[in-house]
Parts: structure tokens; C-alpha cells; sequence
């Protein structure tokens, strides 16, 4: 007579499922790499003697002093981001109507300037209103919302679509934050 | 039943590794909206700026971080062409150092590492921040 295999508990299997769950969940540490992407300009010495002149009607001068006290074109920034952000797209989007502002897209540069005593946090916060300008005048122009085109850009090669969109949304449109080496007065 | 759960669990708290470089300096990262998400993360190498959490032993002034280590500005090219020689050949020029600097960091120190970086050739960087909180 053979013997009665014996029963394997499976009372306790959801035990060590959920055991196992929370161990994971607890363990795995998820990347965060998410941020502000810029890319830096090539090295001092294989860049060419800065003598071309740009005229001072296509910058749009941003600066931060070593007290994060914020000057924009010169004067005292008073205004809220959001309105940062619109004189920005304004600036860039000026196509010569203002004779005072950019001839065209192509040729506008925003300058920002910033001392090395001005902390990371107030860089980081212009940094993110000047790139939200650009993000904004892509998205609109290849049609989808700014969440979108930044998804877009991350990576333009995903889908055909993707690619498609990102080249409409660039066009004639260079990414021109020009991020200048700190001054020293303060830190 | 209750010494295989305990197995499994001792198996696994020996063999995972929670983290391969504890940080030492201090992170409060900034907050920003205008966020973009790396793709691969093997491409990515990670530089920490902060104030050292011991103070005591390393003293207020903030410090570079890369790997375990603290590192001078200077050594910067080196670690960049450490991290390169980690990769394969064709993905070297898609090399992204991704920045993790602490709010209170003066932007001095920061662009000295991007000088160096600059002369290492390591040219696509990224200000890691956290999310904003409030519509802006």
C-alpha cells in the first residue's frame, strides 16, 4: 500500500508572497534621473577668440549677483516666473517687429549670467524659467503640450513619430541659453 | 514554514546590495518643473556636490563626490575617462554626468567642475532636481 503523499500547507504561501513583495519593494532603490539638461560649450581652448559681435538687441541678458538678487536686461526683476517666462518666449518670438528686440529666432540668444557665490538653488530655479520659455515655443510649434515635448526630446528617436515632431517643433529654432562663466564677486 | 520564510529572507538580505556608494554629502535638491528623464541608465555617471554631512571631519566647505571617494576639481577629467573606458567604444561620446548638487551649494564650486568637465570632452550634463511641488 503505498504511502499518502503528504499535504504541502499552502495557507501560509500569501505569507511568503507578500513577505517577498515587501522586501523588493523596500530594497529596490528606483533611478531618478530626471533634471535640467543642458549641454556645456566645447573646451576654452578650442573655441575661437571671441570677437564676433552680437548685437545687444538680439541678448536677452539674465543675471544672478551673490545675493540671488535677479536682473533682467539690466533692471531689477520685480515680475513672478510665469511672466519671466513670457518676456523670454516674447523676446525669442520677436521676428523683428520690436526694433529694439531679436531679429529672429535663429539670432536670438538668451544670456545668463550668473556669480559664484549665487547659491544652486536660485540658479537652478531661473534656469528652469528660461528653459521652460524654449520648451513652451517647441511644444506649441509641433503641437502638443510642453509635458509632451519634453517627453519628446528625451528621446526624439523612440517612434517615427516622435521624430517627426521633434524636428517640426525645432525648426529654426535653436536652444540658445547661453549659461556664461560666473563672475567672482562674491563666494 | 516559518524557517523557509526566514531562509529566503537571510538569502536575500545577504546577497542584495542595497547600494554600492553611500553619499556623503548633504542632498536637498532643488526644485524645477522643466524636468527631462534620462533614457539608459549605463550611459549616466554621478558627481555629488555638498556640504560633508560630517562636519566635524571634513569640514562646512562642500566637496565633489564621485564613486566613494572625494575628489578635487582637478581629478575630474580623470574620473570622466574612467567612466568612459567603462563603456563601449560607440557610446562613449553619449556620455551624461548627471549632477547632484545640494541646494545650499555656492555656484562657484559647480563651475569648476564644469571647466573640467569641459576639458574632459563630457559635454551633456544634468542638474538633478525633484519635482515642484506648486504650479508655478
Amino acid at each position: 500500500m503505498p504511502r499518502p503523499t503528504p499535504d504541502i500547507p499552502n495557507a501560509s504561501m500569501a505569507d511568503i508572497a507578500f513577505l517577498m513583495l515587501v522586501f523588493f519593494l523596500v530594497t529596490t532603490t528606483v533611478a531618478n534621473i530626471k533634471g535640467l539638461s543642458i549641454g556645456l560649450p566645447p573646451p576654452p581652448e578650442a573655441l575661437p577668440p571671441e570677437d564676433i559681435k552680437i548685437p545687444e538687441k538680439n541678448l536677452f541678458k539674465v543675471q544672478l549677483n551673490s545675493f540671488d538678487n535677479l536682473l533682467v536686461e539690466g533692471e531689477p526683476w520685480t515680475g513672478s516666473n510665469q511672466e519671466l517666462t513670457d518676456a523670454v518666449k516674447k523676446f525669442i518670438l520677436n521676428n523683428g517687429r520690436d526694433p529694439l528686440s531679436s531679429d529672429s529666432p535663429e539670432k536670438a540668444i538668451v544670456s545668463y549670467k550668473t556669480d559664484r557665490g549665487t547659491s544652486h538653488k536660485k540658479f537652478i530655479e531661473v534656469l528652469d524659467v528660461l528653459q521652460k520659455a524654449y520648451y513652451d515655443i517647441y511644444a506649441d510649434q509641433a503641437g502638443v503640450t510642453n509635458d509632451k515635448w519634453r517627453e519628446i526630446a528625451s528621446d526624439p528617436k523612440k517612434t517615427p513619430e516622435f521624430e517627426q515632431l521633434y524636428e517640426k517643433g525645432r525648426e529654426g529654432i535653436p536652444f540658445a541659453i547661453s549659461i556664461a562663466e560666473p563672475t567672482k564677486v562674491g563666494g | 514554514m516559518p524557517d523557509v520564510v526566514f531562509m529566503l529572507l537571510f538569502f536575500f538580505m545577504v546577497t542584495t546590495t542595497l547600494r554600492d556608494t553611500s553619499i556623503n554629502v548633504q542632498q536637498r535638491l532643488p526644485e524645477a518643473s522643466q524636468m527631462r528623464k534620462l533614457q539608459r541608465k549605463t550611459l549616466v555617471a554621478y558627481l555629488y556636490v555638498g556640504e560633508p554631512k560630517k562636519v566635524d571631519q571634513w569640514g562646512k566647505e562642500p566637496k565633489i563626490q564621485a564613486n566613494d571617494v572625494f575628489i578635487q576639481p582637478k581629478e575630474i577629467i580623470q574620473w570622466v575617462n574612467q567612466a568612459k573606458a567603462n563603456l563601449d567604444e560607440s557610446e562613449r561620446d553619449q556620455l551624461t554626468v548627471a549632477l547632484k548638487v545640494d541646494n545650499e551649494t555656492k555656484r562657484g564650486i559647480i563651475a569648476d567642475v564644469e571647466t573640467e568637465l569641459r576639458k574632459a570632452n563630457a559635454r551633456k550634463l544634468l542638474y538633478s532636481t525633484n519635482p515642484k511641488r506648486e504650479e508655478f
